[in-house]
């Protein structure tokens, strides 16, 4: 048993990656670790704990720069596959964004709309290889003449496309149920009534978050799985909060922290990136996330041994307290019952859902594991630290 | 007792005719419609629960095709897209039967076309648009 105590920095660990020497382990297998060795002497085996996600994350989409035609426009109304982009920047700058419904889209006219193409299949497609259609509109200017630019273009032909998604990566999020007696269609699924299911997203003791609670070992630079790829952590995500109520072991137990994360879309794969449409919700993109945590020290290990069974959320009426703005909890319950499929609520045996992939979490993790394995992954030095309490 | 869910499609000749009440008096089966529509140009389609001896099932179903009905099993039509799925679990909110369910400790989805009654409400549920009908195509044809 290692008596001193543990200190390892990122350079050491990129060392071993690089001498094939590092021992990377998933969040699941440092679970059984953890508890078996104690954090200490897991501290001492394991250099790096691989993390996966994979849930529809709405604040997602890509800066795509499409390419002039021949005679310049400054394209200020822009749709691709008639989903409609912003083009409040420069020429033929745009983003796509994930949840924005194609032009024409019934919405919720006839509730529940279906939501079948949006902003997340347009960067689906696009990385599937589909070419895509642009239609740009302008008014014209003394350097750019062109009124309108039509295009059918492939990702690899794009002379710029970036994912740059502002909030992904929730690191606990609510359950819902819904307690009226009409069936809710919501971000969260469908909600049946009184109380007919329990919806659960975040992945538990594999989501990269909850394997470092307070953000203490990645950054602006930490390099991450990425729809497929090599991305990196950009910022805090939007609606950020580290403030939020935390159990002993620092898990929060409602929503914290979010990560704004970003990568090359022309190297990512349509497996990671997958268009969704919530049913009278709208479109999303289903983003494939995996974020390796070193393991520094002790406290570090013993973060990432948490397991379904600590960590907690907060069960919310999505039928009649949240459309009020009123989220107080119904009950709180864990990871490891949620997973079990039933949970006892309000006295009922109530069926739970998870909206989000757990064995695609988990192959993610496996992947990222491969890659640090392979040496073809170096961990990213943070540049800013994530914002913590 | 022999069950199974059929899927019947009614040419437009004898769309407007008594026929499944005679299953009940001539075959004592007994049935659970599940799904009817009546198409634009008069096809009609149902899908429905047939519940009987398997002696009385079978000249059920031989008295349905001699007067022209087409007999489909249903479990052919709703598909599970493999290659679109991506086992988030959201359709089992929506499965009535069961037909779609976890597999744990895996935690993916599965797809048991036994079970499956049909209903589409998975269709629509579904983020990923992984399930798939293909009988109102079919019907059109």
């Amino acid at each position: 048993m290692a008596k001193s105590t543990i200190k390892k920095s990122i350079e050491e660990i990129n060392r071993k990656i690089k001498d094939g020497k590092v021992i990377v382990v998933t969040a699941d297998e440092m679970v059984e670790i953890v508890r078996k060795n104690g954090p200490r002497n897991a501290a001492a085996e394991v250099d790096v704990v691989t993390t996966g996600t994979f849930s529809p994350m709405c604040s997602s989409g890509a800066f795509i720069n499409f390419g002039q035609g021949k005679k310049p426009i400054k394209a200020n109304q822009v749709t691709v596959n008639d989903v409609p982009a912003y083009a409040g920047l420069a020429a033929v700058d745009i983003f796509i964004g994930a949840a924005e419904p194609v032009e024409d889209d019934p919405l919720n006219k006839v509730h529940p709309g279906q939501f079948k193409y949006g902003g997340g299949h347009v960067i689906h497609d696009l990385v599937s290889g589909k070419k895509v259609k642009i239609k740009g509109k302008s008014y014209t200017t003394d350097c750019y003449p062109s009124k309108e630019i039509r295009k059918q273009i492939r990702l690899k032909d794009l002379p710029y496309a970036v994912l740059v998604n502002p909030r992904n990566a929730c690191q606990n999020y609510n359950c819902a149920v819904n307690m009226t007696d009409k069936t809710k269609y919501t971000y969260m699924g469908v909600l049946k009534p009184k109380a007919g299911n329990i919806n659960y997203a975040t992945s538990g003791q594999l989501s990269p978050l909850l394997n470092d609670p307070y953000y203490k070992t990645i950054g602006m630079g930490t390099r991450i799985f990425l729809g497929g790829a090599q991305g990196y952590i950009a910022w805090d995500g939007t609606q950020h909060n580290p403030a939020a109520k935390r159990r002993s072991n620092g898990v929060p137990i409602e929503a914290a922290g979010t990560l704004m994360v970003m990568g090359n879309l022309k190297e990512m794969d349509p497996r990671w990136l997958v268009g969704v449409s919530m049913l009278g919700y709208g479109c999303s993109l289903a983003v494939g996330i995996g974020i390796p945590i070193p393991i520094l020290d002790e406290e570090i290990a013993l973060y990432t041994g948490v397991s379904d069974e600590e960590i907690y959320t907060q069960i919310i009426d999505y039928g009649a307290d949240y459309p009020k703005g009123d989220t107080k909890s119904l009950g709180e319950v864990n990871y490891a019952e949620l997973k079990s499929g039933s949970i006892i609520f309000n006295g009922q045996e109530t069926q739970t859902v998870p909206i989000s992939s757990y064995s695609r979490a988990r192959e993610i993790a496996t992947i990222l594991k491969e890659w640090i394995h392979s040496g073809k992954f170096l961990l990213g030095q943070p540049q800013r630290p994530i914002t913590s309490i | 007792m022999y069950s199974k869910i059929l899927l019947l499609r009614f040419p437009p000749n004898i769309v407007d005719k008594a026929i499944a009440v005679n299953l009940v008096k001539r075959f004592d089966l007994s049935f659970n419609i599940l799904k009817a529509t009546i198409y634009p140009r008069k096809e009609g389609m149902m899908v429905l629960e047939l519940t009987g001896t398997k002696k009385n099932y079978n000249l059920g179903i031989k008295y349905l095709k001699n007067i022209g009905v087409k007999v489909e099993s249903v479990s052919h039509d709703i598909r599970k897209n493999d290659d679109k799925c991506f086992h988030c679990g959201a359709c089992t909110a929506v499965c009535l039967t069961g037909a779609l369910y976890i597999e744990r400790p895996q935690m993916t989805v599965a797809f048991n076309e036994n079970k499956c009654s049909a209903c589409e409400l998975c269709v629509l549920a579904c983020p990923a648009n992984a399930m798939e009908v293909n009988f109102e195509r079919g019907i059109l044809e």
